[in-house]
C-alpha cells in the first residue's frame, strides 16, 4: 500500500459500461428494474434512455479502491450518493466511467480514507463518495 | 402524500436464510469485472487467510436488497415502488461475504424526512450468519415522490 500516502491522486480507473453489462449485472444482482435494459420505461420514467444500476457504477468505484490497495478484500466502509444517472446508449461504446482517488490521512486506528470523485462525460455520477481501507499490514 | 413519520424505529422481519455459493459470488464478480482470484478460486483464497472464496464489496446488496424489495412492496408502509429512487447507499463491513455463509437481512427505519413533498427514507440492514456473526451492515438512503393530484 506504498502509493496509498497522504495527498496522493490515483487513477483515473476506466471502465467501459455497455448494454450487455448491465443485463449481466442484473441477473447477478437480482436487480431487474426495467430502466436498466428498458428504453420504453426509462424515458416513460423521465429519464433519456436506459441508465446503469448505481449499485454497478458503485461496484466499479470500488474496484479502482481495490485496484489501488491491492486487496480485493481491503474495504471497511465504503458510501456513496448516487446523483445523476449514467446513461448507457445501445451502441458498442456505451458509457465510460473513470473513477479518481485522493488519499486522505489515516486515522489513528491506521485507516485510510480515499475520497472519490466518480464521472462520466465529465459529469459527477456519484457524489460524496469515499472509502475507508483496513491497512493492519501497512 | 407523505409518509407517517412513525415509521422511523421500523424493524422488518429477518429475510429467510440463505446459503451463499461459489457461483453465486463468482458470478456478480463477473458481472462486475473483478477477476481477482479471490473471487473465483477456493484454495488461492485459503492460502490468502479466507475460509472459501470472498464476495465483492458491494455484493451484500444481494442481501440487503431481498430486505429494501420487501420493505418498500408492504402496502402498510404505503410507498409506491414506481416513485422510489435509490439515492444513497453505504456498506460497513465486519468481513467479506464469504462462500458458504448462512446469511439472514433485517431492515430498520432510521430516519425519516421530508422536504418539498419528497420523502427521503434512511434504511439500515443487518446482514449476519444464521449463527448471528455481523458481516456487513448496508445503509440506503431512498427517495420517494408522491404525485400532486391529477399529474
Amino acid at each position: 500500500m506504498s502509493k496509498l500516502v497522504a495527498g496522493a491522486a490515483l487513477g483515473p480507473e476506466q471502465f467501459r459500461v455497455r448494454r450487455a453489462d448491465l443485463i449481466r449485472y442484473a441477473a447477478a444482482s437480482g436487480d431487474f428494474n426495467p430502466i436498466h435494459w428498458s428504453d420504453r420505461v426509462a424515458r416513460a420514467a423521465g429519464l433519456p434512455g436506459v441508465i446503469a444500476h448505481g449499485m454497478y457504477t458503485m461496484a466499479l468505484a470500488a474496484r479502482a479502491v481495490t485496484t489501488w490497495s491491492g486487496d480485493p478484500t481491503s474495504i471497511q466502509d465504503f458510501a456513496v450518493r448516487f446523483t445523476k444517472p449514467v446513461v448507457v446508449p445501445d451502441d458498442d461504446d456505451g458509457a465510460l466511467v473513470e473513477v479518481f482517488g485522493l488519499v486522505k490521512d489515516a486515522d489513528e486506528d491506521g485507516r485510510t480514507r480515499i475520497d472519490l470523485t466518480v464521472t462520466c462525460d465529465g459529469e459527477r455520477v456519484l457524489g460524496m463518495a469515499g472509502a475507508t481501507l483496513v491497512t493492519a499490514d501497512a | 402524500m407523505s409518509l407517517d413519520p412513525g415509521l422511523v424505529g421500523r424493524v422488518s422481519p429477518p429475510t429467510p436464510l440463505v446459503a451463499v455459493s461459489r457461483a453465486q459470488i463468482a458470478a456478480f464478480a463477473d458481472a462486475i469485472g473483478a477477476s481477482d482470484r479471490v473471487h473465483h478460486d477456493a484454495e488461492i483464497a485459503r492460502s490468502a487467510g479466507h475460509a472459501d472464496v470472498v464476495a465483492p464489496t458491494t455484493f451484500p446488496i444481494v442481501v440487503a436488497f431481498a430486505a429494501l424489495e420487501a420493505f418498500l412492496a408492504d402496502p402498510e408502509v404505503g410507498i409506491e415502488l414506481r416513485n422510489v429512487v435509490h439515492a444513497g447507499q453505504r456498506f460497513a463491513a465486519t468481513r467479506p461475504v464469504t462462500a458458504g455463509d448462512v446469511v439472514s437481512a433485517v431492515l430498520r427505519v432510521e430516519s425519516l424526512r421530508t422536504i418539498a413533498g419528497t420523502d427521503i427514507i434512511g434504511t439500515c440492514t443487518d446482514i449476519t450468519t444464521a449463527q448471528g456473526e455481523h458481516i456487513c451492515t448496508a445503509s440506503a438512503t431512498v427517495t420517494h415522490r408522491t404525485p400532486e393530484p391529477g399529474t
